[in-house]
């Protein structure tokens, strides 16, 4: 009985959301062994080497895993299933594109965004946009994504052996043209420990970020958005909080100028503590909110900013 | 080039569902119903790429209960040539047993390119597209905001956790709709008038030759924790003070 998680990172670092899924692995009980799949990654996994109760690190460096193709990665992942009971990622976007390669190639069915490990074979999932949750069983091999934001990060402290895995051929039916990654200085939205959120109601690029840059900056905190925000492109798409863009659950989420969609407060209704600045005293958003301030956040953005002074 | 896309029925994304008392699942009697919104976005790319000449044909097939063929006429509607309709009145029909039915229509129809939507908005589990090009042996790419294509080759920009990634995949190839695509049309009366004498053919999952059975067992469905209307404070100097008394500043 072993468990296999497929580790995320930028080729350069580890990224938090592997020691996330590894804590949501652990509660399966039995080892785990983490793959970090990619090319010239030998930094990635000494870092997988320290995460606690890591039993293993496999190396699968292959120029065909630079770019995190779905096809040679699910190759790769199936290459090695048979020594594994349970297959876990994080629900990344790579985890989210690869993973149910990986199961329909091994025939079973995927556990989608496991947010509770009930029992080693028992789950809770949301579904219906965090509006239902399932609780879910399996019989077989697991294949699983976890949500990060329900889980906390497993902290380091082992040293574990890497071991070198060898790399199935690339199909070479998908080619990697290029990316255009966002630059950001601030925290990662998904790990953030506060987020400020803009909506619709920020009217454009240049005001998104005059108004909501002060705060973030003052608070140390990420920027996310509505869909509405992103759609009209006041915002980068990698930003978008919601059913269909990141799901946070950080100790702090300001919600400024968002209405609080069902879609919107899927990605975010799991956060510690919950403002809305609206100007709509019946925005669903306050129904959500710990504290709510009614009225324009043109003005009461910069006042909260001069306020936490 | 023919396009196949899947569409499936599901309640509709501004409707708040009620979860049963008893645990047994979600309330979708007499709820509205539509089609979901992903699917929208692959179904109109299509009829994009048809009006632009790249293709010739966009088939619209969906696996579900004889309510689901109001899906497919309003795909019909929306401007698709033909419908497949799967019927199955099984309750619970999972991506692995939608995929499988979906190769065994491909091996018929054989289209050069399948856009399906990334996720369904009601088990939101964003796996069919990725399993059904897994068993096609497929090249595929997911989470898709803008499509080019080239000669024998698909340039899709994907969106990715930190901002967007192209690739170029081989046809034939699959691809999963962002909402960001397009914007869906809405369809005119005419159409929808028209849409009643389109061909929609109808299978069954044991005539494909498909076992849909589910592999996983759910136990319960309940309802999340819910969150509770705080307070509206009166001032942002207010806020500040409360925030720091909540000790997450
Ligand atoms: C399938 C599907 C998936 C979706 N996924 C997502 C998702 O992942 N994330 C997401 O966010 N949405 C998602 N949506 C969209 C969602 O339904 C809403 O349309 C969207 O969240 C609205 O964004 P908003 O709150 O910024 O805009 P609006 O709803 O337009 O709200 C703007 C708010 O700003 C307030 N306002 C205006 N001016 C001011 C001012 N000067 N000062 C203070 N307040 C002001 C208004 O009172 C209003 O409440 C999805 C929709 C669908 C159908
Ligand atoms: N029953 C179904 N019939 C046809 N297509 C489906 C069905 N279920 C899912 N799909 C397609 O697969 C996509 C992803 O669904 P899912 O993997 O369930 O989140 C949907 O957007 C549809 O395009």
């Amino acid at each position: 009985m072993t468990t296999l998680i497929l580790a995320e990172h930028d080729g350069k670092t580890l990224n938090e959301a592997t020691a996330k899924a590894l804590t949501a692995a652990k509660a399966l009980g039995a080892p785990v062994h983490i793959l970090v799949a990619g090319h010239s990654i030998s930094a990635v996994a000494a870092a997988a080497t320290r995460l606690d109760g890591v039993a293993k690190v496999l190396s699968a460096d292959a120029e065909s895993l630079a770019h995190q193709l779905a096809e040679p990665l699910a190759a790769l992942v199936v290459s090695l299933a048979g020594g594994y009971d349970a297959i876990v990622a994080a629900a990344t976007s790579t985890g989210k594109n690869t993973l149910p390669r990986v199961a329909a190639l091994l025939d079973v069915m995927q556990v989608s965004e496991v947010s509770k490990v009930l029992a080693p074979d028992t789950f809770e999932r949301p579904i219906y946009a965090g509006n239902a949750i399932e609780t879910v069983q399996a019989t077989g091999k697991l294949v699983l994504t976890i949500r990060i934001s329900a889980f906390t990060a497993t902290g380091e402290g082992a040293n574990a052996q890497v071991e070198t895995v060898s790399v199935p051929a690339d199909p070479g039916t998908s080619q990697w043209l290029g990316a255009e990654l966002s630059a950001s200085v601030r925290p990662e939205l998904a790990g953030a420990r506060v987020v400020v959120s803009g909506g619709r109601a920020l009217g454009s690029a240049e005001q998104f970020e005059a108004v909501l840059a002060p705060l973030a900056d003052k608070l140390n905190a990420a920027i996310g958005a509505s869909r509405a925000a992103v759609d009209a492109g006041y915002a980068a798409n990698d930003m978008q909080v919601g059913q269909t863009g990141k799901v946070v659950a950080p100790e702090l989420y300001i919600a400024i100028g968002i209405s609080g969609a069902i879609q919107h407060l899927a990605g975010m209704k799991d956060s510690r503590i919950v403002v809305a600045i609206n100007k709509d005293a019946d925005a669903p958003i306050f129904q959500v909110a710990d504290f709510g301030l009614v009225g324009d956040l043109f003005t009461l953005v910069p006042e909260l900013v001069k306020a936490l002074d | 080039m023919k396009i196949l896309v899947p569409v499936k029925r599901v309640v509709d994304a501004n409707v708040k569902i009620r979860v049963k008392p008893d645990g047994s699942g979600v309330d979708t009697a007499n709820v509205k119903m539509s089609m979901n919104p992903f699917d929208e976005n692959a179904l109109e790319e299509a009829l994009r790429l048809r009006e632009a000449g790249t293709a010739t044909e966009v088939v619209i097939v969906t696996v579900g209960s004889e309510k689901s063929a109001e899906t497919l006429r309003a795909g019909l509607a929306m401007g698709a040539d033909r419908a497949i309709h799967v019927k199955t009145e099984a309750p619970r029909i999972e991506p692995l047993a939608v995929a499988k039915v979906l190769k065994a229509v491909i091996a018929s129809e054989a289209p050069d390119l399948v856009i399906l939507g990334k996720q369904a908005i009601d088990d939101d589990n964003n796996q069919t597209g990725q399993m059904l090009s897994a068993l096609l042996g497929w090249p595929q790419a997911t989470f898709a905001s803008k499509i080019v294509i080239g000669a024998g080759t698909i340039d899709v920009t994907r969106e990715v956790d930190g901002g967007h990634e192209t690739l170029r995949l081989a046809l034939p190839a699959l691809v999963t709709a962002d909402l960001r695509l397009n914007e869906p049309r809405y369809a005119s009366l005419p159409n929808i008038m028209k849409a009643k004498k389109k061909p929609l053919d109808e299978t069954s999952p044991e005539t494909l030759g498909v076992d849909i059975a589910p592999r996983l067992t759910v136990l319960k469905t309940t309802e999340p924790a819910g969150r509770t209307a705080g307070i509206i404070v009166a001032s942002a100097e207010e806020l500040a003070a409360k925030l720091k008394q909540a000790g997450v500043l």
